[in-house]
């Protein structure tokens, strides 16, 4: 008995690191043929969903460039394009994209053309999938949400550890960890309805942006970082605090010259942290971002970041499309891991 | 000159903290607002398909039930290992570490793993699968809370049990978790209000239904992703129902929250 029970709550501990290392291989398994079609490509490629007229010529230049490999490939590529086929529009070739031939210079990379070796009279399309407006929007909009949210975050939990009388700090203190409760699509609602019409009122542009999206993530993160901040401010010995006061010191300065230097390594982690979140963000983004495949050449322009790409077309896709969100996802939670990771193994680590 | 700064700072710091609580005040005021208006008894009594919300409520409740069935007794049982059988072991702390990184995973991911492998397979959406999803969102919470709280229980207790010559199993059941109850429980609650709040993991898990239903192989009604899909809609008459579901799920989340804090508060 005692055995089995030592057993079982051993086993349950692993399901952790079998939970998380099944995430990533299926998301692996999953994504595997987006990972073969576009290789890295995927990471630098801003065209999502686009049809690709491959013509005769480049793809006869391409067969004599790529012969060899073209031999060795051919069994996959065949698949593959079985695979393509049914995930071309119908309507594919009117959606020619502006600089074709650009485009196709980049595919050969890709070994697309090299599919062309067997029916080399015929003129092909195929759809390419690319991440790179998704992730850029993603990085943007958290670089936003951080930028507004870091320095109110450190004013709030100044203010609650050092600045105000306990008697204030207590009650807002406790509504700023109630906050940090609330679901994230309130956010999302409230920034579709309220925030967003104003913040276009006031710089212009639609109500749905790359900036409206980091500011409601910056706000949903706030209360987040506040409260995580304040707790590691709050683990400064009083000793060091009154020694620093005793000598003459502000208030500023024991802030600046002693709390900080103290609970570094704490802070620093919290935001770490709350950027992880902001990261993977899906319902306050989903939104306000707009979803819309192009670049913000403005902040006020719509976007699209990772999540909410998952979040609105992963239901109705099949096929390459439903491979390249899986690549999109394991993109996502491999740079999510790895932020979060180093922040917990790096600063976050805890004394015992 | 020091002084002057000093004043600056504690001021900015200050305007910070309000403008902050301006922000967060402004989101619960509009949310009350909305909400209260558009709330009246016939929202509780019908069905989506009807501008109700019953189906809805009920079935995010039974999602989140299933999920802290599924996910408390797992998570319970490895936070009880790496607490008291793992006498401080790497591979404990690596456990310890990684469960924590794994409650920041991003929630979407999640979805897309639970889609792999339970829908894909069953070939369309359904409760379980929404269900599985919550309950692996829950499991690295309540591993955390449970790890914390045995950590808290003296010593001495685990030493009178052992000294009666009980085994250590019944040690733990008997005394160590019996001590560290009220706790684990607070725990739990408090992870219940954090998945009973998610959509991203139920988008394409569980889906939405428009219809009462408690068959969890079906399609099954979510609240979070009927007022997800409500929200973004021309009719305002829907937009209103969104309003209401999303004022009494934050009303729901704020008091789970708050009795959790005043069932630590009344222990200490």
């Amino acid at each position: 008995m005692e055995a089995l029970f030592r057993k079982v709550s051993s086993f349950s501990a692993t399901t952790i690191l079998i939970l998380l290392s099944a995430i990533f291989v299926v998301l692996f398994i999953y994504a595997k043929p987006a990972i073969k079609e576009f290789g890295f490509n995927f990471i630098t490629d801003p065209r999502w969903d686009v049809s690709v007229t491959l013509k005769n010529k480049t793809a006869a230049q391409k067969t004599d460039n790529t012969a060899n490999s073209a031999v060795a490939n051919v069994g996959n590529n065949q698949a593959q394009q079985n695979m393509d086929s049914d995930a071309i529009p119908q309507d594919s070739e009117d959606i020619d994209i502006p600089q074709d031939n650009d485009d196709i210079a980049i595919s050969q990379d890709d070994d697309l053309g090299i599919a062309q070796d067997d029916d080399l009279g015929k003129s092909n399309t195929k759809t390419v999938y690319g991440g790179l407006i998704p992730i850029v929007g993603t990085v943007l909009s958290t670089i936003l949400a951080m930028f507004f949210a870091v320095p109110i975050a450190m004013g709030i939990s100044v203010f609650l550890a050092e600045v105000a009388p306990s008697f204030i700090s207590k009650p807002v203190g406790m509504a700023i960890e109630l906050l940090a409760a609330i679901p994230s699509i309130i956010y999302g609602m409230w920034g579709l309805f309220y925030f967003g019409p104003l913040v276009a009122k006031t710089f212009g542009g639609s109500s749905v942006s790359l900036l409206v999206a980091g500011m409601v993530l910056a706000v949903m993160i706030i209360p987040f970082m506040a409260s995580l901040t304040r707790d590691s401010m709050n683990t400064t010995p009083n000793v060091l605090k009154e020694s620093a006061y005793a000598m003459g010191a502000t208030k500023f300065e024991v802030i600046k010259d002693v709390i900080f230097p103290y609970a570094k390594k704490g802070i620093i982690g919290s935001i770490i942290l709350a950027l992880g979140r902001a990261l993977g963000e899906t319902m306050a983004v989903a939104f306000v971002i707009g979803g819309v495949f192009s670049f913000p050449d403005k902040l006020t322009d719509p976007t699209v970041s990772i999540p909410v790409v998952l979040a609105n077309s992963f239901a109705e896709s099949s096929g390459m499309s439903l491979n390249a969100l899986f690549y999109l996802a394991l993109i996502l939670f491999v740079i999510s891991f790895a932020i979060i990771s180093f922040a917990k193994f790096y600063f976050l680590r805890e004394k015992k | 000159m020091r002084l002057v700064i000093n004043k600056i700072v504690l001021l900015l710091s200050t305007i910070s903290a309000l403008i902050g609580l301006g922000f967060l005040f402004w989101i619960l005021v509009t949310l009350t607002v909305k909400g209260i208006g558009a709330i009246d008894l016939h929202i509780f009594t019908h069905d989506l398909v009807n501008n109700g919300l019953r189906n809805l409520l009920v079935g995010q409740f039974v999602l989140a039930l299933i999920a802290v069935i599924v996910g408390v007794p797992i998570g319970m049982i490895a936070g009880i290992y790496l607490q008291e059988y793992s006498f401080g072991n790497k591979y404990a702390e690596f456990i310890r570490n990684l469960s924590d990184v794994m409650m920041s995973a991003p929630s979407i991911v999640i979805g897309t793993f639970v889609y792999a492998v339970i829908v894909n397979p069953v070939g369309h959406q359904n409760g379980w699968a929404g269900a599985i999803a919550l309950a692996i969102m829950m499991i690295p919470i309540v591993v955390r809370t449970t790890d914390d709280m045995l950590g808290l229980v003296p010593r001495e207790l685990r030493e009178a049990g052992v000294a009666i010559g009980a085994p250590k199993y019944k040690v733990i059941v008997n005394i160590i978790i019996k001590a560290a109850k009220v706790g684990i429980m607070t725990g739990i609650l408090l992870a219940f209000a954090r998945i009973v709040g998610e959509t991203a993991p139920l988008l394409f898990t569980s889906g939405n239904s428009q219809y009462f239903t408690l068959n969890l192989n079906e399609v099954f009604p979510s609240l979070t992703v009927a007022i997800y899909n409500l929200a973004t809609m021309p009719d305002e008459n829907l937009v209103k129902i969104a309003w209401a579901g999303a004022f009494i799920l934050t009303l729901f989340v704020l008091i789970i929250n708050l009795f959790g804090r005043y069932l630590i508060k009344d222990k200490k």
